[in-house]
């Protein structure tokens, strides 16, 4: 049914529609309208015994999350910037355990300086933690993928992380169907975990292991993760019969096919990037776009098939890997290897800059001409750092 | 009779304001102050945009919020999908829900040519030092939505009465699809109060829009 609504209660009931068993949560901004949303239905005996945990900490409510997970409930918990940093050891073991935990992830930047406003540094810095990383551009998305993901991490037996862009997304209000209980019902079917402690049936799960295997654990999480570019797909596909939406899968291109430059991106920004590259096609400019939904598997076949006749590239970061430059980069770096294809990094958004048409259109403008920088900040303030870095020597 | 109208003067001033029609999008930014509705205001807006079938986008400025601090609400307006999420920086409405942000704030910053400005004060244009904008007496306009509020709702909240007027000065939604939107939100009692203050406004204004049409 369609609805007039704010992003995180779209979400609320995307994952109360997935009948979730376990619920644990510490509240940090922008995450909070999703799990207070949760709360409330909870309380509303709605979601008949499942269980809302409150937790005195993010570290709290990864872990609770894992001992739920582990006897066998369907379990969902969401956090954002600093929240995330404090739960990371548990978020590692969650997926060494192949847990299928569904966390939101409301992208926020992290500090010091502190900052509540949206960038992508927080979940990229977990890019390596096993967890899958799937990334929303509306918040149409952001709920259908929120059903996805139960069905990805159950079927694969991994947890997945759902990022969507923190205010921008998640205090938005705009039009959303929001996925119906009966087709969510027929789309995800009750959780049969692998295995799962019981008491009456005593194992231990996460037990050393030493030089000897601890290789080949890790190689066959690798694997594990790399067969979700198979079921991803799949998955999308399935949804799409049952809800008629195109919403997830790997990536999804925009005018990308044939087109001389391509701009990739995660997440909101590629609305107002495909405005921009509307406005520039009907002047005749050769670009399009390039979303990438799954970061983590990274589709590299998928990319690369996308890009193969591309003259450039331009990579909108929402992170920057400081004393290297761009997170994404270095992925797409690496699936364009040997196509000479030109490359170009640009930081954008951090710390909720926002990333206006009017500045994209400038640095399309001069990138379709290979009129910038290898590794471009977007409006940087330049006479700002050089004045600041001028006061700075001075007390040097 | 009175959709037609309301879609042609839409038309009419949204491809004014962006020099096409292939790009149908009204955009309004609300400004007021931490614990005044801001962000209620603009997700009301489009609430009633939504019941009329258009796509609305309503979202906040962002910051902080404090009590007392000054808050800024966006809401777009389209008959299409809205893509873009930069913040609204040249709005074809600016709603002003406490005079006092006239010293603090630039609320007129990238106004439109052509676009409205509906500021809550019991006060004329003239009267706020702001007389260079009275030509325009039919899209700038003072409401004096806080006394409407406490007639009808006894509390000094002014964000969905100034609804009202926004309905009778752009015609962009209609009075109804307001009031249906706030009953949508708030309880009984709330919204009693609150649909017959945005009625009140909205009359308010319609009287003086049909003052400035007749000099």
């Amino acid at each position: 049914m369609f609805k007039q609504v704010e992003g995180s209660r779209a979400v609320a009931e995307a994952v109360a529609a997935c009948r979730p068993e376990v619920i644990c949560a510490y509240p940090i901004s922008p995450q909070t309208h999703i799990v207070e949303g949760l709360s409330r239905i909870v309380k509303e005996g709605k979601l008949g015994t499942c269980e809302f945990v409150n937790v005195e900490s993010e570290f709290a409510a990864m872990s609770v999350a894992i001992g739920a997970s582990a006897t066998g409930a369907r379990t969902y918990t969401a956090t954002a910037s600093q929240g995330l940093l404090y739960m990371v050891e548990a978020v590692y073991n969650a997926s060494g355990l192949g847990l299928p935990i569904v966390m939101t992830v409301a992208n926020r930047a992290i500090g010091a300086p502190i900052n509540i406003w949206n960038d992508h540094s927080d979940s990229m810095s977990q890019r390596d933690s096993g967890w899958i990383q799937i990334f929303a551009e509306t918040n149409q998305e952001a709920a259908d993928l929120h059903v996805q993901a139960f069905r990805i991490a159950e079927e694969l037996s991994l947890p997945v992380m759902v990022c969507m862009d923190g205010f921008i997304l998640t205090h938005a209000s705009e039009r959303v169907d929001i996925p119906e209980q009966e087709q969510v019902d027929s789309f995800l079917k009750p959780y049969v975990p692998r295995q799962v402690l019981d008491p009456a049936n005593p194992v231990s799960i996460g037990a050393m292991v030493g030089p000897e295997a601890f290789t080949e654990v890790r190689y066959m999480a690798h694997m594990k993760t790399l067969s979700a570019l198979e079921l991803i797909p799949q998955v999308a596909k399935d949804f799409e019969e049952i809800f008629h939406r195109d919403s997830g899968g790997l990536i999804r291109g925009y005018h990308c096919e044939g087109a001389e430059t391509v701009v990739i991106a995660l997440g909101s920004v590629l609305g107002t990037i495909k405005d921009v590259i509307d406005e520039q096609r009907e002047n005749g400019v050769s670009i399009g776009a390039l979303g990438i939904i799954s970061y983590r598997p990274f589709p590299f076949d998928a990319v690369r098939a996308a890009l193969k006749d591309a003259k450039r590239v331009v990579i909108i970061e929402k992170a920057l890997s400081v004393g290297i430059g761009g997170v994404v980069a270095q992925d797409i770096r690496h699936a364009l290897s040997g196509l000479e294809i030109h490359q170009y990094t640009v930081i954008a958004g951090l710390g909720g800059r926002p990333i206006t048409k009017a500045s994209l259109d400038d640095l399309f403008n001069k990138a379709v001409v290979d009129d910038i920088r290898g590794l471009t900040f977007l409006d940087l303030d330049q006479e700002l750092v050089d004045a600041e870095m001028k006061r700075e020597a001075g007390q040097s | 009779m009175g959709d037609l109208c309301r879609s042609q003067v839409y038309r009419e001033l949204v491809s004014v304001s962006l020099g096409e029609e292939t790009t149908l999008v009204f955009q309004v930014r609300i400004h007021g102050r931490g614990g005044q509705g801001v962000v209620t205001a603009a997700e009301l807006l489009a609430q009633a945009a939504f019941d009329e079938g258009r796509h609305a986008q309503a979202f906040p400025s962002f910051g902080s919020e404090r009590t007392g601090a000054p808050v800024v609400a966006f809401c777009r307006i389209a008959d299409k999908e809205i893509r873009v999420r930069e913040p609204i920086m040249a709005p074809d409405a600016v709603i002003v829900q406490d005079e006092t942000l006239l010293r603090a704030v630039d609320v007129f910053a990238g106004l439109q040519s052509t676009g409205y400005v509906l500021i809550n004060s019991m006060r004329t244009f003239d009267e706020l030092g702001l007389g260079e904008y009275a030509a325009v007496g039919d899209r700038f306009i003072t409401v004096p939505a806080t006394q409407l509020a406490m007639q009808h709702l006894g509390r000094p909240v002014p964000n969905a009465v100034l609804l009202g007027a926004f309905a009778a000065l752009t015609k962009v939604v209609s009075l109804k699809s307001v009031n249906d939107a706030i009953r949508d939100r708030f309880s009984a009692k709330l919204a009693d109060g609150n649909c017959a203050a945005a009625t009140a406004a909205y009359e308010f204004v319609a009287q003086q829009l049909e003052g400035s049409a007749r000099v």
